[in-house]
């Protein structure tokens, strides 16, 4: 492998673990899983990507993709809680309903940010190659946003959002309503997502409808192996495994997409198919381990 | 203090599976009231709890607390007057959550959730200074998680953490059930002690008739979703376990059926 590809992989780890940061939040502090993000990645990509092709600044068109992210993620909370519909359904239908909206926000599948000024060129500094540039941007916006996540956890609010996934019936005996939770921590966390989708586009250069498919498993998969590498102890730990695991699992992409398998060789279309079998890896390496155990004792 | 007129309460009215659980109830309970509930399973005493918390709402009738019709309110808006400890004692604690988290959202309900820190260094003092009380060493403990606690621990925080802000009801629903007997006995006096000192009007539905008879002002027996008996002071304190018995017997007119309603 080489440096560039090497330097590819923990930009690309950087910009998505904010998504993952995301995807946390609701698989595991509030224990609802959500589909959206497939959708809000490309809204994310979209909204920036039209907006600065109108004259937006890349700082404020990031902005707007975070709030059309929570829109998108309030919808979901809000078929999922107001509606009763089943989580998972509630967040499938509005990722699909989101597939039509990103395409009406762009007016075609696919939008070209070529020229146009992102935030890279706007914090360029002359000193600094782009290549190590873009991911100390991204290393920055993950960083930011894992401490204003940890700190946000801390809060009465936060404190309230996690008991709603560890316990939701002692919350309500609390006086805490469940349903305002799921609806603050969906938008939060769709919101993280959005702006992982608009970074994405900026660097990238392009926004795409179909860049968002495969966005839950890549995060769960991350999530997922964040955990079994740093653990997930406290908030502090669990905030911090989201990044390493989103760097962890973009590298072991770039690793498996590079060798040679026999006859085989990988190309990025075969990503979602390895992704899978990540996270079936991933998550029955536990159970696993518990059957050894019982097997020695 | 809390009034419930003409309650009823039917799980899946109209299907074949319908089951009413309360027929009717009409109890007035005074400020400072300590009640015992007793009744075989399937009475309606934990259904009636839930419905005053709000977990359920009924078919009929209505709930006051201080003379605010409550009936429909969702139970996240009761809370702010109820204070609760469920059987199980891993039902009124988040487990991925330390101590001291846990008694900052107790020291918070009934108030909305903002961005204050929430725990600050003056509540780790003031909750510490609560949990000393109990007497387990859990004071020194507050940033461990509640899963690494025991059942009786968890049962004895949550009881305090009902307690933490005032409740006007306080309602216990055979909240010793599931612990071993010396835990049992610990987690009963640390109730008594709490409502004592506090003087909070409190519901506690029991198994255990020797508990019914020796705790509170008032005891209220329930039969298939009615209040069959309720007595209250010197009555109450001349009434025995053989009392108790007579009367399921004779109100049932058949032998006490339920070896659950035997525990003495």
């Amino acid at each position: 492998m080489s440096f560039y590809t090497f330097m590819g992989s923990v930009e690309q780890g950087l910009v998505y673990a904010v998504m993952v940061l995301g995807v946390y939040l609701t698989f595991r502090v509030l224990d609802f899983p959500d589909l959206t993000v497939d959708g809000t990645l490309p809204l994310g990509a979209a909204v920036t990507g039209s907006l600065m092709l109108q004259g937006w600044d890349p700082f404020t068109s990031l902005g707007m993709a975070m709030l059309a992210g929570a829109l998108a993620g309030c919808v979901t909370g809000f078929l999922a809680t107001k509606l009763r519909i089943m989580s998972l359904l509630a967040s499938i239908i509005t990722m699909t309903a989101l597939y039509s909206i990103n395409i009406r926000i762009m007016g075609r599948p696919n939008l070209a940010l070529l020229n146009q000024t992102t935030i890279f060129d706007a914090l360029a500094v002359p000193a600094i190659p782009r290549f190590l540039l873009t991911p100390l941007i991204f290393l920055a916006v993950a960083g930011g946003c894992k401490l204003v996540l940890d700190l946000f956890l801390h809060t009465h609010l936060g404190l309230a959002l996690r008991g709603t996934g560890d316990n939701p019936q002692m919350i309500r005996s609390q006086g805490v309503s469940t349903d305002n939770m799921i609806l603050i921590g969906v938008s939060l966390s769709n919101a993280l997502v959005a702006l992982a989708g608009g970074l994405v586009a900026q660097s990238q250069g392009f926004a795409d409808v179909g860049m968002g498919i495969g966005t839950i498993v890549a995060g769960l998969a991350s999530v997922i192996l964040g955990e079994s590498l740093v653990g997930k102890e406290s908030v502090l730990r669990q905030t911090l495994s989201a990044i390493v695991g989103s760097l962890v699992y973009r590298f072991a992409i770039v690793v498996a997409l590079s060798y040679q398998v026999g006859f085989l060789r990988l190309t990025p279309s075969d990503l979602n198919l390895i992704t899978a079998v990540l996270v079936v890896v991933c998550l029955t390496i536990p159970m696993l381990r518990k059957r050894m155990r019982w097997k020695r004792a | 203090m809390l009034q419930i007129t003409n309650l009823r309460k039917v799980f899946n009215e109209g299907s074949i599976n319908e089951m009413v659980a309360i027929r009717s109830i009409n109890c007035l309970v005074e400020k400072g009231d300590f009640i015992t509930v007793i009744g075989s399973n399937g009475a309606g005493k934990s259904t009636l709890l839930n419905l005053v918390a709000g977990t359920f709402t009924p078919n009929e009738g209505d709930i006051f607390i201080s003379g605010e019709r409550v009936t429909h309110w969702p139970e996240h808006r009761r809370a702010a007057y109820i204070g609760r400890v469920f059987q199980n004692p891993l039902s009124g604690t988040c487990a991925t959550m330390t101590i001291e988290e846990n008694f900052a959202l107790a020291g918070n309900r009934g108030k909305k959730p903002g961005l204050r820190w929430g725990v600050t260094r003056r509540d780790h003092k003031a909750f510490q200074e609560k949990i000393r009380l109990l007497g387990l060493g859990l004071e020194y403990r507050l940033k461990d998680r509640v899963g690494l606690l025991s059942g009786g621990q968890r049962q004895s925080l949550t009881l305090l953490m009902a307690t933490l802000q005032r409740p006007r009801i306080l309602l216990l629903d055979e909240h010793t059930a599931a612990l071993d007997p010396p835990t049992a006995a610990q987690v009963l006096k640390l109730t008594q002690e709490l409502i004592q000192e506090m003087g909070l009007t409190s519901i506690m539905v029991t198994h255990n008739m020797r508990h019914a008879l020796e705790l509170g002002n008032r005891l209220v027996m329930m039969h298939g979703g009615k209040i069959i008996l309720d007595v209250a002071g010197e009555e109450k304190r001349r009434l025995t376990v053989q009392d108790l018995l007579n009367e399921f017997a004779k109100l049932k007119g058949d032998a006490v059926a339920d070896d659950k309603m035997l525990l003495i």
